[in-house]
C-alpha cells in the first residue's frame, strides 16, 4: 500500500505538467543509448519498460546515469538534474511501463543482528562484512558508505550492473529493512577492539598484529643479549 | 697457536687456584671442566621431556577428530612444545655449557691442528654434563617428535590414493533440491538474474558434496557444486549482466581467490587459480514443477587433491 501511494505521491508531484518536461529530459539525455521510446538500443542500452520509477530513481539519484560509454561500469558520480526535473525523469520513465514503484524502507526499527547475518549471507562476498566494497572478476564493487537506504533498498531488487538481483521471495521487504539497518551500523561500526583501521578487514589488522609482534620480539632478543655485551 | 695455548693453561691454572677443586690442571684441555649442574641438568631434561610431550599432543589432537576446541587445542600445543624447547635452549647457553670468552684471530680453514682445537672447545664445553647420553637422548626425542608434529598436516592433504571415495556424494537420480528452510524448489521459482543455493532432501547439508548454487541462464535452470574447485571455498559469487549485449557474461565466483566459473560451459574456469572446471549436477523437473537431481554431479566435488585433477567424469 505504502508503494502504491509512494508511486501515486511521485506521479502526482511529475504531474501532467512535467510529463512533457520529462519526455523531453530525456530525449536529451537518455534516449541516445535507451532509444526515443526507452526500448533500448543493440550495444548500446537496455530497455526501460520495466525499469520504473524504482529503477530510475536509483539509477539518476546516485549519479550512475547518464553514462559516458555503453562498456562503461556506472559509478556513483554527481547528480546532473536537480530535484524538479529528477521527479519529472523519473515520472516519465515510470510511464513507460509497468515497473516497480519507489521502496520506502523503514529500516530504523529493524534488527541489526538479523541484518548482519543476511549481508554476510548474501552481500558479504563481494562488499565484504564491512561494506567496504572490493572487486569480482570484471568489475569493481562500490562500498556502501555514500549508499543512502532507499537506494540500498533498490539496489537489492536491480542488481545493477553486474550485481545479482534479490527477488521479494528471496529477501522480503523486512529482511531488506534489516540489511539496511545492518549497512546504517556499518558505515559508523562500533569498534570493539579500539581503533578501526579503516575497517579494512583482516589484512591490515594481520599486518599490525605482526608489527607489535615483531617490537615485542626484537625487544626480547635485546633483553637475552644483553648479557653477551656486559 | 703456541701462545695462545700458553694463554689457556695459565687461565686454566689461574682458575683452578681460584676455585681450588682442580688441584692439577689437565694439560691437554683448552676449556676449563666445568662444575656438574644437576639441578639445572635436571630442569634441562624436564624442559626437553614436556616438549616431547607437547609435540605428541599436537600429533594426538590432529588425529582424534572429536576433539573441542580443535584449532586453538594444536595452536596451544605447538606453542607450547617451542615454548618449551626454547627455555631448554636457553637453560642449555646459560647454565650448562661453559662459556669462556676468547680472543684469538680465526684459525684459517684448511688447518687441521686447529679444526682438531675448534672442536675439542666445543666437546669440552659441555663438560658439566654428568648425563650426557641421556640429555642427546631428550634432546632427540624433543627434536624428532617436533619434526613429527609439523610433518601431520600432510594428512590434512586428502585421499591420495582413492580419489574414488571423493565422487560419493548425498545426489542421486531423483532427489529433490530443497533450499534453506527445507522447501522444495520450482524450476519456476528459479529467477534469471538471481542465483540460489539448494540441498538435497533430507541429506546432511555439512557434507563437501551437498550444497549446490541454482541459477537460471539463456539455456535454462542449471545447478553446480557451491564447493569451489580450488580451495574448497563457498561460491557465494553470483555475476550477472544487465546489459548482456556489452557486458561480461554471466559467472560464478568464488570469493576467495576470484576463481570465475561459465555455468553457459559445463562450468569452465574463465579466471583465477582454480584448476579444473565445477562439477555440474544433472537436473529433471517433476510433475509438481519442482527441481530433481538426474544423478550425481559429473566429476569429483571439492578442492582438487592430489589424483583429482584429472580425472575422468564419472557418470
Amino acid at each position: 500500500v505504502r508503494a502504491v501511494l509512494t508511486s501515486v505521491l511521485v506521479l502526482a508531484l511529475a504531474g501532467p505538467a512535467c510529463a512533457a518536461n520529462g519526455k523531453s529530459l530525456f530525449d536529451a539525455g537518455c534516449s541516445r543509448c535507451h532509444g526515443s521510446l526507452g526500448q533500448g538500443l543493440p550495444q548500446k542500452g537496455p530497455s526501460l519498460r520495466d525499469a520504473g520509477a524504482l529503477g530510475a530513481d536509483f539509477y539518476l539519484r546516485t549519479g550512475y546515469m547518464p553514462l559516458a560509454g555503453s562498456h562503461d561500469q556506472p559509478a556513483r558520480a554527481r547528480v546532473l538534474y536537480d530535484e524538479h526535473q529528477l521527479r519529472a525523469l523519473v515520472g516519465y520513465v515510470a510511464s513507460l511501463g509497468h515497473g516497480p514503484a519507489i521502496p520506502a524502507p523503514h529500516w530504523r526499527t529493524a534488527s541489526v543482528a538479523a541484518g548482519r547475518q543476511l549481508f554476510a549471507d548474501n552481500c558479504a562476498g563481494c562488499h565484504q562484512i564491512v561494506a567496504r566494497g572490493g572487486v569480482v572478476t570484471g568489475a569493481r564493487v562500490p562500498p556502501l558508505d555514500e549508499a543512502t537506504p532507499r537506494q540500498i533498498a533498490q539496489a537489492v531488487r536491480i542488481g545493477p550492473y553486474l550485481m545479482p538481483r534479490f527477488s521479494r521471495k528471496q529477501l522480503t521487504p523486512a529482511q531488506v529493512d534489516d540489511l539496511i539497518a545492518y549497512v546504517q551500523y556499518a558505515k559508523q561500526p562500533d569498534n570493539a577492539g579500539g581503533a578501526g583501521i579503516g575497517q579494512l578487514g583482516p589484512w591490515p589488522e594481520g599486518m599490525v598484529t605482526w608489527l607489535v609482534a615483531a617490537v615485542v620480539l626484537v625487544a626480547l632478543c635485546c633483553l637475552f643479549g644483553r648479557r653477551a655485551r656486559a | 697457536v703456541t701462545r695462545l695455548k700458553d694463554w689457556f693453561a695459565g687461565v686454566l691454572i689461574f682458575a683452578a687456584a681460584f676455585t681450588g677443586r682442580q688441584p692439577e690442571p689437565d694439560r691437554s684441555r683448552i676449556v676449563a671442566r666445568g662444575t656438574p649442574q644437576r639441578r639445572a641438568e635436571s630442569l634441562l631434561l624436564a624442559l626437553l621431556v614436556g616438549a616431547t610431550l607437547a609435540a605428541l599432543a599436537f600429533v594426538v589432537v590432529f588425529a582424534v577428530d572429536s576433539v573441542g576446541h580443535r584449532t586453538q587445542w594444536l595452536g596451544a600445543a605447538l606453542g607450547l612444545a617451542l615454548a618449551f624447547l626454547a627455555a631448554a635452549c636457553l637453560v642449555l647457553a646459560r647454565r650448562l655449557v661453559v662459556t669462556e670468552e676468547l680472543v684469538q684471530p680465526y684459525p684459517a680453514r684448511e688447518h687441521p691442528e686447529a679444526q682438531r682445537e675448534l672442536a675439542q672447545i666445543v666437546v669440552e664445553g659441555g663438560s658439566r654434563f654428568t648425563r650426557k647420553r641421556l640429555v642427546l637422548l631428550a634432546g632427540g626425542g624433543a627434536l624428532g617428535a617436533l619434526g613429527l608434529a609439523a610433518l601431520t598436516p600432510l594428512l590434512s592433504l586428502g585421499p591420495a590414493l582413492d580419489p574414488e571415495e571423493l565422487t560419493k556424494t548425498p545426489w542421486f537420480r531423483g532427489r529433490r533440491l530443497v533450499d534453506e528452510e527445507g522447501r522444495p524448489l520450482a524450476a519456476d521459482a528459479v529467477e534469471a538474474g538471481s542465483f540460489y543455493t539448494a540441498y538435497p532432501e533430507g541429506a546432511d547439508r555439512e557434507l563437501i558434496g551437498s550444497p549446490v548454487v541454482v541459477v537460471r541462464i539463456r539455456a535454462g535452470v542449471v545447478a553446480y557444486s557451491k564447493i569451489c574447485t580450488h580451495a574448497g571455498c563457498a561460491i557465494s559469487l553470483y555475476r550477472k549482466p544487465t546489459f548482456p549485449d556489452v557486458q561480461p557474461g554471466p559467472a560464478l565466483v568464488c570469493p576467495c581467490h576470484y576463481s570465475t566459473f561459465d555455468p553457459a560451459q559445463d562450468g569452465k574456469v574463465l579466471f583465477g587459480p582454480a584448476g579444473r572446471p565445477l562439477p555440474r549436477l544433472p537436473l529433471e523437473t517433476d510433475r509438481a514443477g519442482n527441481l530433481r537431481a538426474a544423478g550425481n554431479f559429473n566429476g569429483p566435488v571439492g578442492p582438487s587433491w592430489w589424483g583429482v585433477r584429472n580425472r575422468k567424469a564419472s557418470t
